[in-house]
């Protein structure tokens, strides 16, 4: 498995770098740049972890979507001159990000994770490759699921059948919030 | 790669997000701050589904297959609302841009009596 960890680290360095670019570099727009190299590398993890559907999303809504509104108000405000500035809280700021870094580290490292025994690890990618496609008899059967149960239950897992399914009332109410953000959006900009 | 590895990468990516969200001047800085810190948290999200066995699924493998996707759902979830917020961020800078002239956070003062 020596290619899925060079990957890896090749993609840690394509989002930890470029994202310290978009903070600290000084202009706007080639942090919006940098900005995109982090989101698709970012749907790159989402690959390598299973979760296809998640790294078109991240390309169509992050890559394409959010950094073409964030370049459209850098446009639009003409404030690119300044530049990115820090503000005078610089240290403490800081010293907080390096304190809940390594609080987060040593959570991630020292706690005891109830990990998905590797037997099972090949199931568990089939289930969550297949999450938005239909799966065939012989991969189900070459990831060991042997019985007709154990075929249905791989067969109805879908991200689909979640979402419509035990996660309907938060579906519903994102597509409300998303509503909403729509008409406040036009609200604020709106010429009187 | 390993579920630790996923974590801390994940856990620079909110770093780096809170620091460029508290220390920046500019607010479509701070914007983009705030998404890296979405990407961070999406990023443990899946990595928690890909690698943390769900409840039930450790002794029979049919009792709650569809737990393995739970994270995969959430991160969806935090997409959408990170879009929402978004646009209404970029319209809140519009009417600032608009009314003091400037996107610097230290000029939006119109709350300061």
């Amino acid at each position: 498995m020596w290619v899925q960890d060079v990957v890896f680290w090749i993609l840690a360095v394509a989002v930890i770098v470029p994202a310290l670019g978009v903070v600290l570099v000084k202009d706007l727009f080639r942090a919006v740049l940098l900005l995109v190299v982090v989101f698709i590398a970012v749907a790159g993890f989402f690959v390598m972890m299973s979760a296809e559907f998640l790294g078109v999303v991240q390309v169509l809504i992050y890559a394409g979507a959010v950094s073409i509104l964030v370049i459209f108000s850098i446009m639009l405000t003409r404030d690119v001159q300044r530049g990115n500035l820090p503000n005078r809280m610089q240290i403490p700021a800081v010293v907080l990000s390096a304190l809940l870094l390594a609080t987060l580290v040593w959570t991630a490292t020292q706690t005891e994770w109830n990990l998905i025994d590797p037997g099972q690890q090949d199931r568990v990618d089939l289930v969550q490759t297949s999450s938005v496609s239909l799966v065939t008899d012989e991969a189900l059967l070459a990831s060991g699921f042997v019985t007709e149960e154990e075929q249905s239950a791989a067969r109805q897992a879908g991200l689909a059948d979640l979402l419509i399914g035990d996660f309907v009332l938060p579906f519903e109410a994102v597509s409300v919030l998303l509503l909403a953000a729509v008409i406040g959006a036009l609200a604020l900009v709106r010429t009187r | 790669m390993t579920l630790e590895n996923m974590l801390i990468v994940a856990a620079i990516l909110f770093a780096i997000g809170l620091y460029g969200a508290l220390a920046r001047r500019n607010v479509l800085v701070v914007l983009m701050s705030i998404e890296l810190m979405f990407n961070g948290v999406n990023l443990t999200l899946v990595a928690f589904a890909k690698y943390v066995a769900p409840a039930g699924l450790a002794q029979d493998l049919t009792q709650n297959i569809g737990g393995v996707l739970t994270g995969q759902v959430f991160a969806v979830f935090v997409i959408t609302v990170a879009a929402a917020e978004i646009a209404l961020g970029l319209g809140i800078v519009f009417a600032m841009y608009r009314s003091t002239g400037s996107i610097d956070l230290s000029d939006a003062t119109l709350l300061r009596s």
